[in-house]
């Protein structure tokens, strides 16, 4: 990195910082400064000027510490943000404020961090040669970790709960890699397979009685159905126009959901759908129904409620890793090469007898299928489902965590899953500002890192020896 | 003169579905410029004319607070304020978001445009509350066209939808005129067709880029100042809907084709209105969804566009 002198390291971010100060000001000005509030007699403005002014200030601040650091200073900036942003939340000024300061000091500092320190952000990035043998071990030693890691004393229910949760969204968002990552299909509806899943599993569980074992395949074949039926037409279609048709489905999906009272009760939702049993042979209760036999008793342990949160935690670790090895597999199976080849060049890999048409219609039914167990999961684990749960932005997010990851890269997904799924729900001090954070997030990974956080992949095949 | 009242309900939902498709029409040249030049779908756009529909709606507060009674004088200042600041908005988001990734992977401007989407959605929604605003009219009144009588169905335009036809009418024969009659429009015709060749003769494609955000943005500001006014009750969330059912009628007139995004535009207003009218209200949105997936997978290249053709 070029190191400028002193004064024009300064001078220039100083003026960027101004400029984009201004810009914030004129922004800022009319929505922050004057917002609306409901009286009796209508609207009336609220001004808060001194806030607009401050998020200016705020602007100028993480622009010009960005140029400084950008201007060979790094350091330093990554320091005094991250100082900034811990104090932010003790500044008695405005909680906005605040909480502006303590986002953008967090990310002016991750910024400069990245560019401080080269080696490390390569070795978290892959921007530098990682040695093989920790690229083959990483996976392994994680998932010891993760094996062992309910059992230990130092997880409480809430660890365990957000381990789930981000679990969950690996599960998804390795389901999703199918279509987006080896198929080079952009899905913006893959919510609606989620849905599916979920709706499945709940419907035949209350009416049918279909336990969650016996369930779980019915729910991830409807999903495959759906895809089948709705892959059929659409897949013919251009990248942005196949996106935005899947789109389109994933809200038609949630619409139906809503407006079909009769079987789905609408946006009131399914509740009490019976919960998770061990294998259909025990339950997870301390006084099992008459004819039921529990899960302590079957074990001669006593009886503890975090049981069944641990076994659900199991549950999801084994969907997850299933759809992680079926990726492995089928990437060396014609099937899996066949995805690639037409992901690489559509009319070079047709020439050479692809059915472009039935190969990406598997794709998208398999990762569909994925996605439906996946949802028949967040049924039985979350006991409730409504619409609510299957907006776009469910979408969003699933897609957000495979392209931050870097698009095909399974490690990627995982480490994006960690910092977009688990790192917000950890820090609950910022809880009203998690979307916020979240959407300033996929914009800043974006243009620091556009190919994904992860972006080096291993050609699933390699000519001669590997150099 | 009697009109038989089912003929004088169509003309009501007629009347009713060219009022929303002039404003749809005008979010759908937002997209559709923006895809003609750059080739991504600025998923963000929505969001944009949503801060449209607010910065009006503090505009509206504004002047009725300082007493402003002057209803003409009220919609000129109203319209220059939205129509700045939600400009402002346009371009920052393309210079923050968009520039910095014009040569990247094809997702990356998709992804950071639903970044701020999400961003614009919550921070309006931090900052100016959750709650739906409602507005008094300023406009009031309207012409009946036909006044019902003995049990037959009433039509009636109101001045605010004759307002809106209009102004929107004016909008776009003056948009025609700026692409095709000016530099700035044949800057971005070239940019259009070859962005690498029109810088290489000389066009630049980072100013005109910009100017196309800057219009898009003003056109979506005038639509949210129309909507507020038209509905009088706005929210954060206004944003994510509109800007679907646009870019449906940008798809639908075809991508990329400015009349196409009018027409289409008029389209979606007129079928959503009519399925309002005839057939199950709160299916209206899935009939919007509906004829996206079909004109995709019937004519690509929506009814005005031309086919894409694709060289190896």
């Amino acid at each position: 990195m070029l190191r400028t002198p002193l004064r024009e390291a300064l001078l220039r971010p100083l003026r960027d910082g101004a400029l984009a100060g201004f810009v914030a000001l004129v922004l800022c000005l009319p929505i922050v400064g004057l917002p609306t509030s409901e009286t009796a007699n209508g609207l009336i403005l609220r001004p808060r000027i001194p806030e607009a002014i401050a998020f200016a200030v705020a602007v100028f601040l993480g622009r010009f510490a960005l140029g400084v650091a950008e201007a060979g200073r790094p350091r330093p900036v990554a320091l005094i943000a991250l100082l900034v942003a811990i104090a932010a939340p003790f500044i008695r000024f405005a909680p906005e404020f605040s909480a502006a300061l303590a986002i953008g000091g967090l990310f002016v500092a991750l910024r400069a961090s990245l560019l401080a320190f080269p080696t490390l952000a390569g070795r978290i990035t892959g921007g530098v040669k990682i040695p093989p043998v920790a690229i083959k071990r990483a996976p392994l030693v994680i998932l010891a970790l993760l094996v062992v890691l309910p059992l230990t004393p130092v997880i409480d229910r809430r660890l365990l709960d957000i381990a789930i949760l981000v679990l969950t969204y690996v599960m998804l968002g390795w389901g999703l890699n199918i279509t987006v990552g080896l198929a080079g299909l952009l899905d913006l509806g893959y919510v609606a397979f989620f849905a599916i899943g979920a709706y499945a599993y709940a419907l035949l569980s209350i009416s049918a009685g279909l336990s969650f074992w016996g369930a779980l395949p019915i729910a991830g074949l409807c999903a495959a159905v759906a895809g089948l039926v709705v892959g059929g037409p659409i897949l013919r279609l251009r990248g942005d126009y196949f996106a935005i048709v899947t789109l389109g489905f994933g809200e038609i999906t949630r619409l139906i959901a809503i407006n079909w009272s009769s079987l789905t009760s609408g946006s009131q939702g399914i509740a009490q759908i019976p919960r998770i049993s061990f294998f259909g042979v025990a339950d997870f209760t301390a006084t099992p129904d008459a004819g039921r036999h529990a899960f302590h008793e079957l074990f001669g342990i006593s009886f503890d409620p975090s049981h069944r949160q641990i076994f659900i935690f199991y549950v999801i670790l084994a969907l997850a890793l299933a759809v992680n090895a079926f990726i492995a597999r089928s990437r060396k199976l014609p099937l899996g090469r066949a995805w690639e080849a037409l992901r690489e060049d559509e009319i070079a890999a047709q020439s050479l007898g692809l059915n472009l048409q039935r190969i990406r219609l598997s794709a998208y039914a398999i990762a569909a299928s994925w996605g439906g167990l996946a949802g028949a999961f967040f049924a039985v684990r979350q006991g409730f489902i409504s619409p609510e749960s299957f907006s776009f932005l469910e979408s969003a997010v699933i897609l957000a965590i495979v392209v931050l990851g870097g698009v095909g890269s399974q490690l990627g997904v995982v480490l994006a899953a960690i910092v977009m799924i688990g790192v917000p729900e950890l820090v609950r001090q910022l809880a009203e500002y998690r979307m916020l954070a979240f959407g300033v997030a996929m914009v800043a990974i974006m243009v620091w890192r556009p190919s994904g956080l992860i972006s080096r992949r291993e050609p699933s095949i390699r000519l001669g020896a590997a150099p | 003169m009697h009109v038989p009242p089912p003929m004088a309900y169509f003309l009501q939902q007629l009347v009713n579905g060219l009022v929303l498709g002039s404003i749809y029409g005008l979010i759908a040249i937002g997209y559709t410029m923006v895809y003609g030049i750059v080739g991504m779908i600025n998923f963000a756009h929505g969001e944009i004319y949503m801060l449209g529909a607010f910065l009006a709606l503090i505009a509206f507060v504004a002047l009725s607070a300082i007493g402003l009674s002057s209803v003409p004088l009220t919609l000129v200042i109203v319209l220059v304020v939205a129509v700045t600041f939600t400009a402002a908005w346009g371009w920052t988001v393309e210079r923050v978001a968009y520039r910095p990734l014009r040569n990247s992977p094809r997702l990356a401007p998709l992804i950071s445009a639903i970044g701020v989407s999400i961003f614009l959605q919550n921070f309006v929604q931090l900052t100016q509350g959750a709650r739906s605003k409602a507005i008094q009219p300023v406009l009031r009144g309207g012409v009946t066209l036909y006044g019902g009588g003995d049990g037959g169905f009433a039509v009636t335009i109101s001045w605010l939808q004759i307002f809106i036809v209009v102004f929107t009418t004016v909008l776009m024969i003056g948009f025609t005129l700026l692409i095709a009659r000016t530099s700035l429009g044949r800057a971005q015709r070239a940019c259009s067709q070859d962005l690498k060749m029109a810088s290489l003769l000389g066009i630049d494609v980072d100013k005109t880029i910009s100017t196309t955000f800057v219009i898009g943005a003003a056109l979506a500001a005038v639509a949210g100042m129309l909507v507020t006014l038209y509905y009088g009750v706005i929210d954060f969330f206004i944003g994510f809907l509109a800007g679907i059912k646009a870019f449906t009628a940008a798809v639908l007139g075809g991508i990329g084709s400015l009349p196409g995004a009018m027409l289409g535009g008029l389209l979606i207003g007129l079928i959503e209105a009519f399925w309002s009218g005839y057939a199950a209200a709160e299916y209206k949105d899935v009939a919007v969804y509906g004829i996206l997936v079909l004109v995709l997978t019937v004519r690509p290249q929506g009814l005005l566009g031309r086919p894409m053709i694709e060289k190896v």
